[in-house]
């Protein structure tokens, strides 16, 4: 191996090492200063910065919903209530393969399409770490089951969350409505934070209309997580504000009185009281179970309600537009006193017949009433009378007197979604239908038929109004909100609406003396159902067509289809001189107002006023 | 001189010096050890059994320093051509199928009672090979030298980068570059290197995995895959960056502990430090560390031959190294290569290389006197 002979100049080498070592550790130095100046920069220039989002790393928000108030009726009877039940719920942040998981839970759980087509929608719409149901109300069966599984679901949990139940069931549904997932619309419309751990909301009904009372305030908890998404612990707890209680005016044992009244009859019976307007009875009949809407009702039960003839989704109270019949003579009849008509009196023969028109205006009694003035025409509904003066009043004036009352209007009730029913003019003919008015359909809306059409609840309404000698309210159902179950309930406060007043007060007394004739005179057509009242009740029946009888045509109740014949309608008050309730009963297909609809009227009427004695 | 004093009058420094021992390079080091126990214990979430564990290291490892310490640098110098041969030799095996595959790298040998990591060997015994080398010739070192060093340092390097080690690499590669630095060579073939570095960049880049060319990548931009690649450095930045000026005291990093960041005991254990003793904590750390590199200078200074020098030299400014790489990693001033932070970080092997170049250290310095009578 050659060498290189080199002389080692010791001292020089050691002299340049030395150097070199001086220049090392002075670079050295440099590049300390450098890191310490990249620390300066994170730990004191960005130390905010990193600290905020070291927080946000540690912490992670959890939402608590809040327990949605109760409902009770007026007298404190549980309508809507929480019960816990189990769910199944996943977090989409721990679930590494969605589609997997969801295919192997269904292999242990019963979930249907519905349930994960909903589940689907409603993961795209909460954060990730949010957990959301995928199944509600697990057996116990079904929660062993995924017990034992648990292990090989990450993200996957169950939980203990409060499920709406309503003890009524289908007694307060069209009243109470229910509550269910919440849908895409909504999701729009709420406040997302507030909703963020709520499952539920209010679909119809007081559920609906209260929705804002009844769910209170989102909690929310700060709990320190690990990189894994898992609570280590709670730091920080706001507590969820639950929803208040509702006292509703609906009492509910007078409900099921009036469902047990109406019997086999589909219906409506509308009960309220004329001074405040507190609604005590708001049923529409049939209705149905609204649990299973909660949690999510199969599809092949909710197709079986939907088609059902019976209707039995249809909230007959508010959305039921009803011709009302011989109900509107006392409406009609104050309205003539009011044009200066009251003195005529009409002859009837059982039927009326316009000058130049030979077509004949039947009268409910083929031989007619004979001379028939105005409180005869009431006690006895005599059609021809009305006739009569609905020809003299004319179509315009019949329609700006009956809109004082509310009929072709909403009555403002507190619950969404009622429909405003019919009363015709000229001016509305031509503007929706196109054409003219005639002077024949001037007569037929005398008696409540032809285009007028009235809801339940309106006609309850324009009787309390009656009642009241033109005093109008707001029906409300809502009596009184409660924060919690031991704080003073608010009484929701009444709202009175532009009264009528007439020209003459004495008017309501007349017609209001004729509506007691009408129960308690020899004549009257519901004289058996005022028969043997401690009080003195107002009353007028109707009958309204559903079906148009041929001009020669003898109409035959029993020969017609059930759903052909006419609807059994009543309005009364009582006691006459100082109402306490106004009710509105419809009986679809139920014949005369008098032998149906009036008894029932009757009969709540005397629970009502008489229960305490 | 200072030496002579203590001598003189310490009975306790003779006793030292008869045992080879350094004590201002021991105190350092047991100082430095002690904070990374107590920051270990904070950063394994306080797991005694792993505190036991490094302790034991830490004895062996000091241990064995100790033992290296008595050879004097005469023996090391003749037995430098045959280690690094074995090294070398060893290396090759790893890549030619006698390795253990682990996590993706081939990087250990399997002796049956240990595994075991041929580049530790490398890391000692390149700068040795160098130091022999050079100590032949006069210094500086002429032009042909100074490339047969570059062909020591290459092959090893390459053999390494190719498990693939590449922090590994990198460190073994600069220890042999602070050699033909510390040699004195020319600065205009230290600029005329630089430039060669730099040109031979994209050669590294061929020989890297997609893995390490992500974390190449995602060093540039680590916002830009928050949850991926970038994730270690993104959390190691909060985790410092949220430490502040004095820190959120000890157990408290609730980064470190909420296990936001990876790694946390062994290569990113710097962060769980940063975040639970601040800027001054950091401060008083690598002041600890300035210390020792001081001494180990200050030893190479002190050395009476060039071997001792240049091998003494090139371990400190290798040991001052690792720990730029690796607090330079940890804070996003430089990619992720994953080095450890000497003597804190979790782990055994590299703790013991790292005692071996202590050893020689202390050995360089307590038989100098012996060399030169």
């Amino acid at each position: 191996m050659p060498r290189y002979l080199t002389i080692k100049d010791h001292a020089r080498e050691t002299h340049l090492f030395g150097q070199r070592a001086v220049i090392a550790f002075v670079i050295i130095v440099l590049l300390m200063l450098t890191i310490v100046s990249r620390l300066v920069y994170l730990q004191v220039i960005n130390h905010e910065h990193y600290e905020t989002l070291s927080h946000k790393n540690r912490v992670k928000i959890v939402s608590v919903p809040p327990t949605r108030g109760l409902i009770y009726d007026r007298n404190g009877v549980l309508l809507a209530e929480n019960i816990p039940s189990f769910s199944l719920e996943l977090t989409p942040e721990q679930v590494s393969n969605m589609d997997d998981t969801l295919s192997r839970l269904r292999k242990i759980i019963a979930i249907s399409d519905e349930d994960i087509e909903h589940f689907l929608r409603l993961i795209k719409q909460k954060r990730r770490f949010d957990s959301v149901p995928l199944r509600f109300r697990l057996n116990e069966e079904e929660v062993a089951r995924f017990a034992v599984n648990r292990y090989r679901f990450p993200g996957v949990d169950i939980e203990a969350r409060l499920i709406r139940y309503y003890p009524r069931g289908k007694l307060g549904v069209h009243v109470i409505g229910y509550v269910g997932r919440i849908d895409e619309t909504e999701l729009q419309r709420i406040d997302n934070a507030n909703y963020s751990a709520t499952t539920h909301i209010g679909k119809l009904g007081v559920e609906r209309s209260y929705e804002d009372i009844l769910h209170g305030q989102v909690g929310f908890q700060e709990a320190e997580v690990n990189a894994q998404g898992r609570t280590l612990r709670i730091l920080n707890e706001t507590p969820a504000i639950p929803g208040k209680n509702l006292y509703l005016n609906i009492d509910i044992e007078m409900q099921a009185l009036a469902d047990r009244a109406l019997g086999k009859y589909r219906g409506s019976i509308v009960a309220m009281a004329p001074k405040s307007g507190e609604v005590l009875t708001l049923l529409s009949k049939p209705g149905y179970d609204p649990n299973p809407f909660v949690t999510g009702i199969d599809n092949k039960s909710y197709q079986a309600l939907r088609t059902s003839k019976d209707k039995p989704l249809f909230n007959r109270s508010l959305l039921g537009q009803y011709p009302p019949g011989s109900t509107v003579k006392p409406f009609i009849g104050l309205a003539g006193l009011e044009a200066g008509l009251g003195k005529q009196s009409t002859f009837c023969p059982g039927w009326y017949e316009l000058q130049g028109d030979d077509h004949r205006y039947r009268d409910w009694k083929k031989q007619g009433h004979g001379e028939t003035d105005l409180d005869v025409a009431i006690v006895e509904s005599c059609d021809v009378y009305f006739y009569e003066l609905a020809h003299r009043l004319k179509i315009d004036r019949i329609h700006d007197f009956m809109i004082r009352f509310g009929f072709g209007q909403k009555t403002g009730i507190d619950i969404i979604g009622e429909l405003t029913g019919l009363m015709p003019s000229a001016d509305w003919k031509r503007r929706e239908r196109r054409q003219a008015w005639f002077p024949g359909e001037t007569l037929i809306t005398g008696i409540g038929q032809g285009f007028t059409l009235t809801t339940p609840l309106q006609l309850a309404s324009a009787t309390a109004t009656l009642a009241m000698h033109g005093q109008r309210v707001q029906p409300n159902v809502l009596h009184a909100t409660q924060a919690s179950a031991d704080s003073e309930p608010v009484l929701r406060e009444t709202t009175y609406l532009k009264p009528i007043e007439l020209k003459d007060p004495a008017h309501w007394h007349r017609i209001i003396h004729a509506m007691t004739r009408v129960m308690h005179s020899e004549r009257g057509t519901a004289r058996r159902s005022g028969a043997g009242a401690k009080y003195t009740i107002a009353g007028k029946t109707g009958t309204a067509q559903v079906f148009g009888v041929a001009q020669d045509a003898e109409y035959e109740a029993e020969e017609l289809d059930e759903r052909l014949r006419d609807h059994s309608l009543f309005i009364a008050f009582a006691p006459a001189e100082d109402p306490q309730i106004a009710i509105a009963v419809i009986a679809e297909n139920a014949g005369s107002g008098s032998a149906t609809a009036a008894p029932i009227a009757r009969k709540l009427i005397d629970y009502y006023l008489l229960r305490n004695q | 001189m200072l030496e002579g004093y203590q001598s003189r009058h310490s009975r306790g420094f003779s006793i030292a010096r008869s045992l080879h021992i350094d004590l201002t390079l021991l105190v350092g080091l047991l100082m430095i050890a002690s904070l990374g126990l107590v920051i270990l214990y904070s950063a394994s979430n306080q797991n005694i059994d792993i505190i036991y564990r490094q302790l034991t290291r830490l004895g062996v490892a000091f241990g064995i320093m100790l033992i290296i310490a008595q050879v004097p640098p005469r023996q090391l110098q003749f037995w430098t051509p045959w280690l690094f041969g074995i090294g070398v030799i060893l290396l090759i095996a790893v890549l030619s199928g006698f390795g253990v595959v682990s996590k993706g790298a081939q990087r250990w040998l399997d002796l049956g009672l240990f595994r075991f990591q041929p580049s530790e060997i490398i890391k000692i015994t390149l700068p040795m090979m160098l130091a022999w080398y050079l100590n032949d010739a006069a210094l500086p070192p002429r032009p042909k030298r100074i490339l047969v060093c570059g062909l020591l340092i290459i092959v090893p390097t390459l053999l390494i980068a190719k498990q693939p080690d590449l922090g590994t690499a990198l460190l073994i590669a600069s220890s042999g570059v602070f050699v033909i630095l510390l040699s004195g060579i020319r600065w205009r073939f230290v600029f005329a290197s630089i430039f060669t570095a730099v040109a031979a960049a994209p050669l590294l880049w061929y020989f890297m995995h997609d893995y390490q060319r992500r974390r190449v990548l995602t060093f540039l931009n680590p916002e830009n895959d928050p949850l991926g690649a970038g994730w270690h450095i993104v959390q190691s930045k909060i985790a410092i960056g949220s430490g502040g000026t004095y820190g959120k005291g000890w157990l408290n990093g609730s980064q470190s502990h909420l296990e936001f960041l990876p790694e946390r005991s062994t290569d990113f254990i710097f962060a769980v430090y940063g975040e639970e003793f601040g800027l001054m904590g950091v401060v008083v750390l690598l002041l600890m560390y300035l210390f020792v590199i001081a001494r180990g200078l200050y030893i190479a200074a002190q050395a009476q031959d060039t071997f001792g020098r240049l091998l003494a030299g090139s371990i400190a400014i290798t040991f001052f190294f690792s720990i730029f790489v690796n607090i330079g990693m940890v804070t996003g001033l430089l990619p992720v290569v994953g080095l450890p932070l000497p003597i804190v970080s979790y782990g055994g092997t590299s703790m013991v290389t790292l005692m071996i170049a202590f050893g020689i250290l202390m050995s360089v310095h307590t038989h100098r006197k012996l060399l030169s009578q």
